[in-house]
């Protein structure tokens, strides 16, 4: 009887890395097979008579003379200047992140220590905000930008994703604050310090695992953004996104898709590296949220 | 904290709500009300070999002028909502009159723009969510069994297609299964019809894109509830297996409803997000068989025929409305959980 039962646990073990292996094949193999497949001219990667083209690289070899080839980064990145567009997501990345946490700690802080009633609605305000899909708002700007003449230009798309950013980093921020316990801003200010100050010598020191996780986030939304990019850009300054999506219709006619998919495996580089090393803040970013209710 | 105090820390981060997020959701209202300025036609003598004649020609300085003066348009009371690219009140009430039964009145109905897109969007919405829970909890109840080990690195991978941004997320996928592609290849190979094409059938296209859906938020589920795992007791999972509970019944009867609260949450996030829908429709160029509410927002603004802010006005206050009837749950949970906190 013990026996069946380990037997059929062992059946069972199996069976859970079967599930887990494929799992990971669906999760991790697309980015290995397009990393991969960037490195190949077209024909390979989209190869009509054969898709093992792909790895062996045949008509690679037979068009640039080796197996790999760096054509489609070539083409990205200086043909169509690429490297334009991750300047600019690299400036407009930076700034939501340090002005969307400027604001957020403030605002965060402010919500965790008040305790009053309003405190509570405006948390709940930022839920309906934050529920907004981007696109309806976005037509609400782009009638008064273009009339203001604000539309297109980098600060307005910066200033923009702070505002849609804020709801989020509002309610992670002060959940994040209400685990610094109360007694030690409190006590300072029974020193003699302000609020700010207190804020300043005393939770400013200690918050910093809490904003990083929170700046991960922040990261994320605006390195993944494609809705106000998209809209409130043109075409001299679009970030890495937009000028991805724009590359679709162009690369196609002109028969050099592999400069997209150069692109592509460009921008997931930094993604990579970002889960690489803050794998354990994003998990814990995610659960914050949910596990403490 | 004194109201003062509060107000100060606060004001920045609100004035940016306000403006950025408040503001345009009743400026989107004002817009929908409006609807653009037709060309002004004048009458011109145009003389040529033949005599002359009078003509209506678009006056261009008019025209242009009137626009500077009324950016917004003219005034159009709520036309614009009840026209046929939105809710189509004739179209429907005609369809309804002229079908004999049910379907032929769906396929008239599904015909007009705004219904189209609520269709696919309330079927991604309500199919991903149920979907991601499912598949995000076995993947947790998975990876929780692994040894301690191979769980670092498996969390690693799971991660990737959340993280990714969601447009080439969508656009890896789609290389991957367009028919030169190594999946659509490997398809067209299995069902042996070398013209299978995932991009053709609308049926398919819709598939593709909810599969698209769980791939990229089940590792959110999965995260969640794999830390949620980990607060189990587990002297009440050793009292159910001392008990006799196969492995089955502990999940059924001590993790699932341990875990109840995170069903919640998810389902709560995921029905928000999902009804956003928008990006995968651009990576996989799957407009012909499947729009979004955010789509046909987006296409009213940056689809290249022209700037319809009437158009994407209306249908915004609509998805609006959508998400207001999808929230409702989630402020009474919060509200709940706020009362119980503070009794």
């Amino acid at each position: 009887m013990s026996e069946l039962i380990h037997r059929r646990s062992k059946l069972f073990t199996f069976l859970i890395w079967v599930f887990v292996f494929f799992w990971i094949i669906a999760a991790g193999f697309p980015f290995l097979w397009t990393m991969w497949g960037s490195f190949k001219v077209q024909g390979d990667f989209f190869s009509k008579a054969d898709w093992a083209y792909a790895i062996s690289g045949l008509r690679t070899q037979i068009e640039t003379g080796s197996s790999f080839t760096g054509d489609g980064y070539h083409g990205a990145w200086v043909t169509k200047s690429f490297w334009q567009a991750a300047l600019n997501t690299m400036i407009v990345v930076v700034s939501v992140v340090v002005i969307s946490l400027t604001l957020g700690t403030l605002g965060g802080y402010a919500l965790a220590r008040s305790g009053k009633k309003y405190a509570f609605y405006l948390l709940m305000l930022a839920l309906v905000f934050r529920a907004m899909p981007h696109i309806t708002l976005v037509s609400g700007y782009l009638l008064p930008f273009f009339e203001w003449n604000l539309w297109g230009h980098l600060p307005t798309a910066i200033i923009v994703m702070v505002a849609i950013n804020q709801p989020f980093t509002l309610w992670m921020l002060h959940s994040f604050f209400l685990n610094i316990p109360k007694d030690l801003d409190e006590s300072a200010m029974v020193d003699g310090c302000t609020r700010f100050q207190a804020f300043r010598r005393v939770i400013v020191p200690v918050m910093w695992p809490g904003v990083i996780t929170t700046g991960l986030f922040s990261f994320l939304l605006a390195y993944n953004d494609f809705t106000v990019t998209a809209t409130l850009l043109n075409n001299s300054n679009q970030t890495m996104v937009p000028k991805i999506a724009s590359f679709l219709g162009t690369t196609q006619v002109e028969g050099n898709v592999m400069f997209a998919v150069a692109a592509v495996v460009s921008a997931t580089v930094p993604l990579f590296l970002l889960i690489m090393f803050f794998q354990r803040q994003i998990v814990s970013g995610l659960t914050a949220g949910a596990v403490k209710g | 904290m004194k109201n003062r105090t509060f107000f100060w820390f606060i004001l920045p981060s609100l004035v940016a709500m306000i403006l950025f997020i408040a503001l345009p959701i009743g400026s989107v209202f004002i817009q929908s009300l409006y609807i653009e300025h037709g060309a002004v036609l004048k009458e011109v003598k145009s003389c040529g070999p033949f005599g002359c004649k009078d003509e209506l020609q678009i006056d261009v300085v008019a025209t242009s002028q009137l626009k500077q003066e009324k950016p917004l348009g003219k005034f159009n009371g709520f036309g614009t909502y009840t026209n046929r690219n939105h809710l189509a009140v004739n179209e429907v009430r005609d369809a309804w009159g002229s079908s004999s039964n049910w379907k032929i009145y769906f396929s008239k109905v599904y015909n007009l723009p705004f219904y189209r897109a609520l269709a696919f969007t309330l079927t991604y919405t309500f199919l991903v969510t149920p979907l991601v829970l499912i598949l995000g909890f076995c993947i947790a109840l998975a990876v929780n069994s692994l040894p301690k080990k191979l769980k670092g690195p498996t969390i690693f991978v799971s991660l990737l297609p959340m993280i990714v941004t969601p447009l080439i997320g969508s656009l890896i996928l789609f290389w991957m299964i367009d028919s030169k592609g190594i999946l659509g290849a490997s398809l067209q190979w299995l069902f042996e019809d070398p013209n299978l094409s995932l991009k053709a059938s609308p049926t398919l296209t819709w598939i593709m894109l909810i599969i698209y859906g769980v791939w990229h938020s089940a590792p959110f589920a999965f995260i969640v509830f794999y830390a949620g795992l980990q607060t189990v007791p587990s002297e009440t999972i050793e009292a159910a297996m001392i008990d006799g509970a196969s492995r089955w019944e502990r999940t059924r009867y001590v993790i699932l409803p341990h875990l109840v609260p995170l069903i919640v949450f998810i389902s709560l996030i995921q029905l928000m997000d999902n009804f956003r829908v928008f990006e995968p429709i651009v990576g996989f160029s799957a407009q012909a068989s499947a729009t979004s509410l955010s789509w046909i927002i987006y296409n009213d603004l940056a689809g290249g025929e022209g700037t319809f802010f009437g158009s994407a006005g209306a249908t915004s206050v609509l998805t609006i409305l959508g998400v207001a009837v999808l929230l409702i749950p989630v402020l009474i949970r919060t509200w709940n959980d706020f009362n119980r906190k503070a009794a």
